[in-house]
Formats: C-alpha cells, structure tokens, sequence
C-alpha cells in the first residue's frame, strides 16, 4: 500500500490542477506534452534504469502507435477506441521483432542497434505512400465519448493523465511481484538470475515490449491531441530526448519518469522563449543549450534528479513486508533411490589451452557433506560451474539421482533441486535482502507479468515472500531482512546467498566459500546451519579456504589441484596424504 | 544491367565507402582507448568540411572562434581540477595548450585568410583549426567522467552532438556549402574516369588503415592506448597518462573526422547537419567491425558504401532505410556467435 498511496495522491493532484482558476490555459498544454513524454520515459525507466537495456528507439515506436491509429480513423474510419488496441498490439509486434533480433545482444551493441532500427524506421515512416510520406497524416478525428468531443488540451488533459497514472500504477506493480525481481535481477548479470531458473532472455524480451507498448500509448494519445502526424516526432533526436528524460529523472524510479518529462519539457520551452532575447538572431542556440546541460547534468548528477530528491525525505520508504502465508509446497523427496545424489564423471572444461578441470570425477550422496578443497586456481569454482550449467564442459558427463545433466542450462539444474551461491556475491544491491532472497523461489511461484500489473498475484506472492522470510529467519539475519543487499557486510552477504540458494528448497547445496569473510562465532553458527541441512535430508558440496571449518565440518574432502583430483577421503586421510602437502606447502615439503 | 552502370555505381560506392572506413576507423579508435562511442565524429565531418569552404572563400569560420572558447573553458577545468597542486610549469603548460595554441590559430586564419590562398593551404589550416576542438573536447565533457559506464559517455557523447550541431547551424547558416577540389587531375580508365580527388581518398583512406593497424598492433605507445581502454586504474599503475591518452585519441579522431569532410566537399553539398548521417554510415561499418579490428571496420564500410550507391540507384527512396537495416542481420549475426558471455558490466 505505502507505494500506491502517492500514486493516488498524485492522480488527485493532477486531476485538481486544471479546475484552479486562472491558470494559463497555455500550462495545460505543456502539461498534455509532459504527460506524453513521461509515458515514453516510464517505458525507459523499466527498459533501461532497471533492465539495463538502453534504447534510443523508442521514438519508433510511439510512431507505431500513432500512425497506427492515424491510418486506421483517417482511412478506414475506425473509431479511435477500437484502434487503441490496434497500436498497443501494433507496436508490441513491433517490439517483438525487433526485440528478438536485438536483447540479446549485449554490452553497448544493443544502444547502437537502437539507433540504426531507430533512423531505419524513421525514414521508413517518410518514405512510405502508407504513412503519407514527409507530410504524414492530417484531419484526425479526436478521442469522445459519446457526444464529449476532446479537442481542446484541456479535455485530452485528462486521457493523458489518467493514462500516466495508471501506467505508473501498473508499473509499480510489476516491479513489485515475482517477475519484477527477476526483471530487477537483469542489470547485474544473468548468471545468479539464470541459476534460480529465471528465463533472462524472456524477461528481457517481456520489459521491451512493455516499453514498446507504453510508447505506443503515447503515440496514440498523441496522434488525437495534435490530430495530425508527420515522421519528426519519431526520428531518432526525439528518441535520444527521451531518453535523457528517463537518465535525468533517474533512470530506475518510475517518478523519475515524470520528473525527468517535467523538467525537460519545460526546460525546452523556457530555452525557447527566452534564448531569442539573449542572443537577438541566433535562434539555434536551443539545441546548443540543450546539450550542454546534458552533458552538465551527467557530470553532476549521473544516477539522476530523483534519487537526490527522495534523499531529501524525512523518512525511507519501505520495501515489501512479508505477511503470514500457507507454506509452499516442499519438494517431493526422492527417498528410494540409493544413487549416489550428484556423480561427475571424468569432467573437463579447457579454455583454449588452458585446461581448468581435467577429467574430475568425484561423487556426493544423499545427506553428505563434501567439501572440495584446492590451492587458488585449482579449478573448485569452475567446477560448480559445470555441475551448475553456468559453463558448458569440454568432455565428460555429470549426472544428478541418474538423470544425465550434461550441459544442461542452469535453469534446469536448478528444478532438479540444485541451488549454490557464488565465490563473488551476486546479490541486487539496491533491492532489499528479503527481495533478494525471494528470487531464490521463482521457480516455486507462478504468476506471470499480466497477473503482476493487475495485482492478481497477491497470494502467490505472499507466499514467496514468507519462504524468504522464514528462510532469512533460519540463516538468522531477520534484523537486516528489510535493509538493502548491498548495505551489509560482505560475509553477511553470503549468508543472504545462503537464505537465496535456501528459498529454492534444494537437495543439493554448492556453496563458495560460503565462511570466507566471516567471524569465528559466526562460522561455528554456519556450521550448525549446514549440519542441521544434512541432518534434515540435503547434500552440501562446499568450497572453502578455511581449513579448520572444512576439516570439523566435512565428511568427506576432495583435493584439486591445477584441476586435477589428487586425493579424496576423510579429513584424517586427507590430511596426512603426501600429495595434498605438497600441494599446499610446495614441493620441498 | 548495363556494365558501365555497374561500374560507377562500384565506383561510387567505393569512392564514399573509402570516406565511411575513416570515420569508422576513428571510431574505433576513440572506442578502444575511452570507451567512449563518439556520436560528434559526424560534426567533425561537418566542422571540417564547412571550415574549407569557408575559408576557399576568404572567411574567417567561427570554427576557430569555438576552438578558443571551448581551450579556455577547458583551461578552467584543467586549473579547477589540480587546483591543490599548481605549479608554474603545468599552469604555464595549459595555458599553452589550451589558451595560447587556439588564440595562435585564431590569429593566423584572421591574417592569411584570403580567396586566392591555395586549396592545399586551407586544407591544412582547415585541420589545424578543427583538431584541437577534439581535445578540448575531451577535457570538458569526458574527462571528468572518464570512469563512467560506457552508456553514460554514450548519452554524453549524445549531448555533444547536439550542441555542435547547433552550433554548426549558428557559424555556417541552413544554407549548404561546397569546397573546391583539392586537385583537378583526373585518371580516365576505360569508360570510367577517376578524379584525382577520388584517388586522394583512396589513399589517404588506405595509409591512414594501415598506420592505425601498424600503430596499436605493433608499438609499444598503442598497446599502451589499448590497454587504457581495459583497465584504466592498471593502466595508470604501469605509468600510462590515461587522461593525456584519451585526449590523444580524440585529437586523431576530429583529424580524421576533419580530412573526411574535406574530401567530400567538392563532391557533396555539406549542410550543418549532414554530418550526422555520414558519421553514423561509418558507425554501421565500425559496429560490422566489431568496434575493435580496423581491417574489417574498412571492408565493411567499402560494403556499406556499395549498398548505398545500388540502392541508391535501384530505390532511391529507401536509401537510409536500406543501409540502417543492413546493420540488423550484422548485430543478430554477432548475438548469435557469442551468446550471454556478459557478466558484472556496471
């Protein structure tokens, strides 16, 4: 609720401000303009701020949405109702498109394969006979209902802001819910998101057609308050504009959205009205202007206005509570079998000439823990990696209770009831450590991103969230479950890695380093931890430095060294074995 | 098809094919020493183009007058910036570079701009009027942002464009200028005759390949450049100046966008926003390129040139939008051979 109540106030706000007497009615125009480029930006903030994928596209894809709707009132003489959904579908197609074609690049190709489907289309748009050349479409019919005819700003005033309002709704929404976490999870790599069976490329798919169909609203909405449209507005400066609105409002803050519209919107105006009276004939300066307070405000304020904004608030909003719910359904555990749980057998990876695993073959049963321990280098990470599917093997075979998962992509892995943490933590900093750890049950929750906008997934995820709370509650960082991930101590975050791997109900556990980072009293706690998961059915393979914890803990050790297996046994044998001195102390020794 | 068609289309292809492998040769190279994907390099073109006309014709363009403004903006910066540690030698030192080189070139064009100076003259004022503007540059706007993500240097970068865009419009007017050829001669080759400035493209394209490659495969200096754009703070560990690197590069950069405009005055009518459109054509063929070989940037912007001057001949319409998707199967080609091997990119 705490999340809905200014978007409440807010559309209370908006709705009020053109019923104060005497205002201009030239304000309302700009607010219509501001309305429809925040609905682009608010797209952006999800594509970019919290997706790191960056588009200087958009602008496309408004122009979708408008000449969509311009062609099918002005030609075919559809009301503009019935072709709303017409340009929402429009320019998601669109997006799916191009969106197969460009989110899985990666890095800084995908912002410059914006740009070139960004100009593609624009001149697409002024070429073609369809979308009537450079002069566009004109004669529009306005939005109405019934005999109210919207022709004037201030009666579109209210489509437009009621549109903001509940796109921010929405939004703020899907944020919040299980496919929002995994949304959320996508800026900082895939790798942790993948390994708790989060489809990335899905997801990446889903937040740019969202994006796409926002600016398709927008375009919609702006093709019946101007009643007219020509490619301009949908060429690629105005898809980099956009785009500056989303950074300098905050890339990340779905209010940035419309503060970043706010401010830029009238920034142009006002450079309009008053840089002819500075520079008496130079009329271009604008644009000179405009880029220089980019490139100034990146430089003083890069993660955006808003972040600095709520800085200023007395108190900090709070993230998501967890709530008493029925517990998830645990996982039917495979009793009869008497396998062993995890068999790698003869397992290689090479990285060209370098060979990091060679030909490991080791074993882990049920209700074991096994510990894999190796001088730096020896190749222990990697082969989590290939248990885990994170890495493809160069030969060999790993299997899980029998079933060969050879290569197999992590997010399979994980359904068979495999879950790890990682050497270097991959928490989300900026998401709460009981939201982190909820994203270690995605694959114990079902509702998808509809259900999530429309906030029909509540049961489902209270129930997530109260197997996060009760697995953060059993790690014994309950005190910290409502601080930010990245606000804690690098050994407590591990332990939040921990309460993550936990959440997926596994069978087997894979910890790295799981002690590194950590006080004594807390190591003794870890220990007890993982001998309580043993004693309760689960496996743990476990990498780790310190000997002493591996050594008390361990059943069973497995010595690498320059990925090779040079010794495995119990503790004792391990540790008067010649090889594994020699290995640790040098060949002198 | 009609050979002789086949022909000058190829040859025109090649001709402004030659033009997008500089620009996407300097692309390359500010990307791989800042990061820094450099959307101005088209308002070099420009810059430089509308500079050389300006100056066949006896102006003064404002160009030089930016290049001073921006040296003393970039003055102020240097100062503020080290301003804890002063010394007469580096205070002296940047107002060298940056107030006392921009003013000398000031006051040379105001003395030698003249109708009746030579083209190869105005050719190499135009180059030393436009260059330091790319330095300057550096100083200002990336500099201080040197270790920002790369898309924060790219919506910079994006910043920059439009104000020097702007700008163009306010030195040079909406009105399109052309420039003289730098040489009349002609070679005729059968049914096709090249102008001689043809083959000073094709040259100047061909050595300015060559020196790059030459340049950061086999010198110390260049690997050094290239190993700022990895690891800036391990670069500056082994002694490397990361700061005097990247305003090195992007000096080269407004040089070859320079020498591009140019050459293509005499050719095209340059407009303050043409720029643009040229640069990104060279985007297209450093992105083919991967943004790292130099070899391939070239082939692929002699490929794009071709693309261009067919579809320009068979749809004249579709032009941009043909060259602008050629670039789709390319980045969809390039997903598919490396998978997700991203990981941590913040």
């Amino acid at each position: 609720m705490a999340q809905r109540l200014p978007i409440l106030l807010f559309a209370l706000v908006m709705a009020a401000i053109p019923f104060v007497p005497g205002i201009p009615p030239f304000w309302i125009v700009l607010l219509d303009n501001i309305g429809l480029a925040a609905l682009v930006a608010m797209g952006l903030v999800i594509l970019t701020g919290v997706g790191g994928l960056t588009s200087f596209g958009q602008a496309a894809f408004c122009g979708f949405g408008a000449y969509t709707t311009a062609i099918l009132t002005t030609s075919y003489g559809l009301s503009p109702w019935l072709s709303l959904p017409a340009a929402l579908v429009v320019s998601g197609i669109a997006a799916v498109i191009l969106g197969l074609m460009t989110v899985r690049l990666s890095g800084h190709y995908l912002p410059l394969g914006t740009i070139a489907w960004g100009i593609s289309l624009f001149y697409l748009f002024s070429k073609l006979e369809l979308t009537g050349r450079n002069d566009g479409i004109s004669s529009i019919p306005p939005l109405a209902i019934g005999a109210f005819e919207m022709r004037n700003p201030n009666a579109i005033y209210f489509a437009i802001w009621l549109a903001v309002v509940l796109a921010a709704l929405i939004t703020v929404n899907l944020l919040d819910s299980r496919m929002g976490r995994a949304i959320r999870a996508l800026r900082r790599g895939h790798i942790a998101a993948e390994s708790f069976g989060v489809q990335t490329a899905q997801a990446k798919l889903l937040v740019f057609i969202y994006a796409a169909v926002l600016a398709g609203l927008s375009g919609w909405l702006y093709a019946h308050f101007q009643r007219a449209v020509n490619p301009t507005p949908f060429g690629p400066h105005a898809g980099i504009e956009y785009l500056f609105v989303a950074v300098l409002g905050g890339a990340g803050h779905v209010w940035g959205a419309v503060l970043g519209a706010g401010i830029v919107t009238m920034l142009k105006e006002a450079l309009q009205s008053y840089l002819p009276l500075l520079f008496k004939n130079e009329t271009q300066f604008e644009i000179v202007v405009f880029g220089i307070l980019l490139v100034a405000l990146l430089q003083l304020a890069p993660n955006g206005l808003w972040p600095r904004l709520l800085a200023l608030l007395p108190f900090k909003p709070r993230g998501p509570q967890p709530q008493t719910a029925p517990a998830l359904p645990a996982r039917a555990h495979d009793t009869a079998s008497t396998g062993p749980l995890l068999r790698i057998e003869k397992a290689r990876k090479q990285f060209g000439g370098v060979v990091a695993v060679n030909d490991v073959s080791f074993e882990v049963g049920t209700r074991e823990i096994v510990a894999l321990i190796g001088p730096n280098g020896a190749g222990k990470s990697t082969t989590f990696n290939l248990v885990t599917g994170v890495l493809t093997t160069t030969s060999g075979r790993i299997s899980i209770l029998g079933q060969d998962t050879t290569d197999t992509p992590p997010q399979k892995v994980v359904r068979l009831g495999v879950a790890r943490t990682f050497q270097h933590v991959k928490l989300v900093p900026d998401m709460t450590v009981l939201e982190n750890v909820a994203i270690g049950a995605h694959l114990r929750g079902h509702a998808g991103a509809i259900a999530s906008m429309l906030r029909l997934d509540r049961g489902d995820e209270a129930k997530l969230l109260a197997e996060a709370a009760r697995q953060i509650a059993r790690v014994g960082l309950t005190d910290q479950m409502h601080q930010l991930a990245g606000s804690l101590s690098l050994g407590q975050q591990r332990i939040v890695e921990i309460a993550r791997a936990l959440c997926a109900d596994p069978i087997l556990l894979l910890l790295d380093e799981p002690a590194a980072g950590l006080r004594h009293q807390e190591k003794q706690q870890l220990a007890g931890l993982l001998r309580q998961l043993r004693d309760g059915g689960m496996s743990v393979l476990l990498v780790e430095h310190d000997m002493g914890f591996v050594m008390n803990l361990a059943e069973r050790i497995v010595v690498l060294d320059f990925g090779t297996r040079i010794a495995e046994g119990t503790p004792e044998t391990v540790r008067s074995n010649p090889d594994v001195i020699r290995a640790y102390l040098g060949g002198a020794a | 098809m009609d050979t002789t068609i086949l022909l000058f289309l190829l040859q025109d292809g090649i001709t402004n094919g030659a033009i997008y492998a500089l620009l996407g040769l300097g692309l390359v190279l500010v990307f791989a020493v800042t990061r820094v994907i450099l959307i101005p390099q088209g308002e070099f073109v420009t810059f430089g183009a509308l500079t050389y006309a300006a100056l066949a014709v006896g102006k003064v363009p404002g160009t030089a007058r930016l290049g001073v403004i921006l040296g003393l903006v970039a003055l102020a910066f240097d100062l503020f910036a080290a301003r804890n540690k002063l010394t007469v030698r580096t205070v002296a030192r940047s107002a060298v570079v940056y107030a006392g080189l921009p003013l000398a070139i000031l006051g040379i064009a105001d003395a030698i701009a003249n109708p009746q100076n030579p083209p190869a003259l105005n050719f190499l004022l135009s180059l030393v009027i436009v260059a330091p503007i790319g330095l300057y540059l550096y100083r200002i706007v990336y500099q201080p942002i040197a270790h920002a993500s790369v898309l924060v240097l790219l919506i910079a970068s994006v910043g920059v464009h439009l104000a020097l865009q702007g700008l163009g419009l306010v030195f040079f007017g909406p009105e399109g200028l052309r420039g003289p050829p730098i040489s009349e001669t002609a070679v005729t080759l059968g049914v096709l005759r090249i102008s001689g400035q043809s083959l000073g493209i094709y040259a100047i394209t061909l050595t300015l390949i060559v020196a790059l490659w030459l340049f950061f495969g086999r010198t110390l200096y260049g690997k050094a450049l290239r190993a700022t754009a990895v690891n800036r703070l391990g670069a500056r560990l082994v002694g490397i100046r990361t700061s005097l690197s990247g305003q090195l590069a992007f000096l080269l950069a407004a040089v070859i966008g320079a020498v591009s405009g140019i050459l293509i005055v005499p050719v095209t009518t340059i407009y303050y926003d043409t720029g643009f459109l040229i640069g990104l054509k060279g985007f297209v063929a450093a992105i083919i390129g991967g943004l790292v070989s130099y070899p391939l940037t070239a082939i692929a912007a002699v490929l794009v040139g071709i693309v261009e001057a067919f579809s320009s001949f068979y749809a004249s319409n579709y032009k941009e939008v043909i060259v602008f998707t050629l670039l789709l199967p390319v980045l969809v080609l390039r997903s598919l051979a490396a998978p997700a091997v991203e990981e941590d990119h913040e």
